[in-house]
């Protein structure tokens, strides 16, 4: 129905208006401001308007030690803590030169990808909720209950976890009983999946609301920096743990699995996946949101095949570098595979124990550049589904 | 392609555009001037072997140090270190670009080096904001990253489309990542 509308030309022109959308608006996921400017039902143009949960933490992270900025990453984006601690550690570490053992890699993959999920989870439960679903969200809450409660038996937090340091996870190995608890989870989780795929994904309405709405071509999502499910939904095969730097590839070298993106008309074949329904477009709201369902599956996998690796290593765990630890003088920049999109840290030391730049290159931030983009000609009703399958948070647009 | 080849493609072809090549670093860079940036990115992004499609970051890094007062003896007053010249010569802001290559899998970082006032003797405050020639218009991602760091660096760039604050208000005064940034003591009557 609302694709049908949307391809009337309109004869008639209304008066134009300014519609503010936000900052309290609960489908803009946080702080964030829309500035509409319609003509009757359709989006003309529009501002997004942020800054309303700036934080300063580039500032903050000018005074402090590597060490003592990993808990101002946590609350960048605070869905995904562990890959946001990840990619600050892996930076610091570039520029020290520091390696890490087996094991830690092995644990370090492994939480990562338990985020990733959680992360997966809240975007597609608050998919559905912005498209008027609400039961959905409460199979993805109950499922990232589990890997919270993971986290907790790490790192005491679950959200805010601050586990993986640069040069290393704090507290020593895993606690006992950790390893079966995961397995566990992993075999609830991937029993829930088909719930979750028809709940949500061959769901009519969600199908509707997000078939061919927001289409973003493959072209433009490169020259606007977009990059994670967004730049994989316009069916670019590009991820970062194949393709980002050694440092960060060589942790995922022997793990198995194929990136979540549609090439040549199809998505990988390691699992039957929901039929992609014919009204879909590559690069519409629809397919942003099918990669992260196929990536949260595939992550699930990855965290068996880490298991079974973390089992068979030596136990030996790297220690975080201390607080006085001296930084080289030098710059490094590293990027890496975010569940929202491809997260950036660029360190420059000065020889002291506190940096003098660290840059954050936040992957939300880039991808929201293209919403204006991509909305403009949708009606009012399509902005939540656009900006749902964009899957932002303001902690790490604002900073 | 390694940054050996990148660099002397870039020697070769546009020999004014690198200043200096500095391959032994733990990411490699190109540095360029502010007159060269354009051409330089046009050629990065253009150019069939190398094609950096993807503008990933622009950053600014304040190289400035705060002042150190001189080292006194406290019961004699006897100077017993210098502190540093006043007037010792401007380290500038080195505006950073990260960019990438989707199609041919690599990687590279341009700096630029700019001073911190546009008029070394002029006023330190908004109309003597140092300025860069906007790449925004090779790579639609950098209108952003050039609002943040105008907004909080206090780089301007000319001809960019639409340079607003982005994070901070549109009437904060000042730009909170320079190193001699001052918090204000109220906003709007508030204070902290």
């Amino acid at each position: 129905m609302a694709q049908e509308l949307k391809t009337i030309e309109l004869p008639i022109h209304t008066d134009e208006m300014m519609i503010n959308m936000g900052p309290q608006h609960p489908s803009t996921h946080g702080v964030l401001r829309l500035v509409l400017r319609t003509d009757g039902e359709v989006v003309v143009d529009m501002d997004p308007v942020m800054g309303y949960l700036h934080r300063c933490a580039e500032k903050i992270g000018e005074t402090v030690s590597p060490h003592q900025f990993v808990p101002y990453t946590d609350r960048l984006d605070y869905l995904s803590a562990m890959n946001m601690n990840l990619g600050f550690s892996l930076a610091v570490e570039k520029l020290c030169g520091v390696e890490v053992s087996e094991r830690t890699r092995h644990i370090r993959v492994m939480v990562c990808e338990l985020n990733r999920i959680a992360s997966h989870l809240i975007a597609a439960g608050c998919y559905g909720l912005d498209l008027g679903s609400f039961t959905p969200l409460m199979y993805c809450i109950r499922e990232r209950e589990k890997i919270l409660n993971l986290f907790e038996a790490v790192c005491g937090a679950r959200m805010t976890c601050s586990y993986i340091m640069p040069g290393g996870i704090r507290y020593g190995d895993l606690p006992d009983g950790w390893v079966e608890r995961c397995e566990q989870f992993v075999e609830e989780f991937l029993a829930v999946v088909p719930d979750l795929h028809h709940a949500l994904t061959s769901n009519e309405i969600l199908v509707r609301r997000g078939a061919n709405i927001g289409v973003l071509s493959p072209e433009m999502a490169v020259a606007y920096g977009c990059t994670g499910p967004v730049l994989r939904g316009s069916g670019v095969a590009w991820d970062l743990r194949r393709h980002g730097e050694p440092i960060y590839t060589k942790m995922y070298d022997d793990y198995r699995f194929e990136i979540a993106a549609s090439v040549g008309g199809s998505y990988p074949k390691d699992h039957v996946y929901p039929a992609i329904p014919p009204h879909a477009v590559l690069g519409d709201s629809w397919h942003r949101f099918y990669v992260r369902m196929i990536e949260a599956f595939q992550s699930a996998l990855i965290i068996q095949q880490g298991l079974q690796k973390y089992k068979k290593s030596e136990p030996v765990i790297s220690e975080p570098m201390k607080i006085i630890t001296k930084i080289p003088e030098g710059d490094a920049y590293v990027e890496t595979e975010a569940p929202k999109g491809q997260m950036g840290f660029y360190v420059v030391g000065d020889g002291t124990n506190i940096l003098k730049r660290s840059r954050i290159r936040s992957s939300s931030f880039c991808n929201l550049s293209v919403f204006r983009e991509i909305s403009k000609g949708c009606m009012i009703g399509d902005i939540p589904s656009i900006l749902g399958s964009i899957d932002i948070v303001l902690g790490e647009v604002d900073r | 392609m390694k940054f050996a080849d990148i660099a002397e493609m870039v020697r070769n072809r546009l020999p004014k555009a690198a200043v200096s090549v500095v391959s032994d670093a733990v990411d490699p860079w190109i540095e360029t001037t502010s007159g060269s940036l354009v051409a330089l990115c046009q050629f990065l992004r253009d150019e069939e072997p190398l094609r950096f499609d993807m503008l990933h970051l622009v950053s600014a890094v304040d190289e400035w140090t705060p002042l150190k007062p001189p080292k006194k003896n406290p019961k004699t007053g006897e100077i017993l270190a210098p502190g540093d010249d006043p007037n010792r010569p401007d380290p500038g802001f080195t505006v950073v670009y990260h960019m990438s290559s989707l199609a041919n899998q690599h990687t590279l970082v341009v700096k630029v080096r700019v001073p911190r006032w546009q008029n070394a003797k002029g006023p330190k405050n908004d109309t003597n904001l140092p300025a860069l020639p906007s790449v925004s218009g090779i790579w639609p991602a950098a209108n952003w990253h050039e609002r943040e760091v105008y907004d909080l660096s206090g780089v301007t760039f000319t001809d960019h489309p639409d340079l607003r604050r982005i994070l901070c208000a549109d009437d904060w005064v000042g730009h909170p990542l320079r190193k001699d940034y001052a918090e204000p003591k109220a906003y709007h009557g508030i204070e902290h």
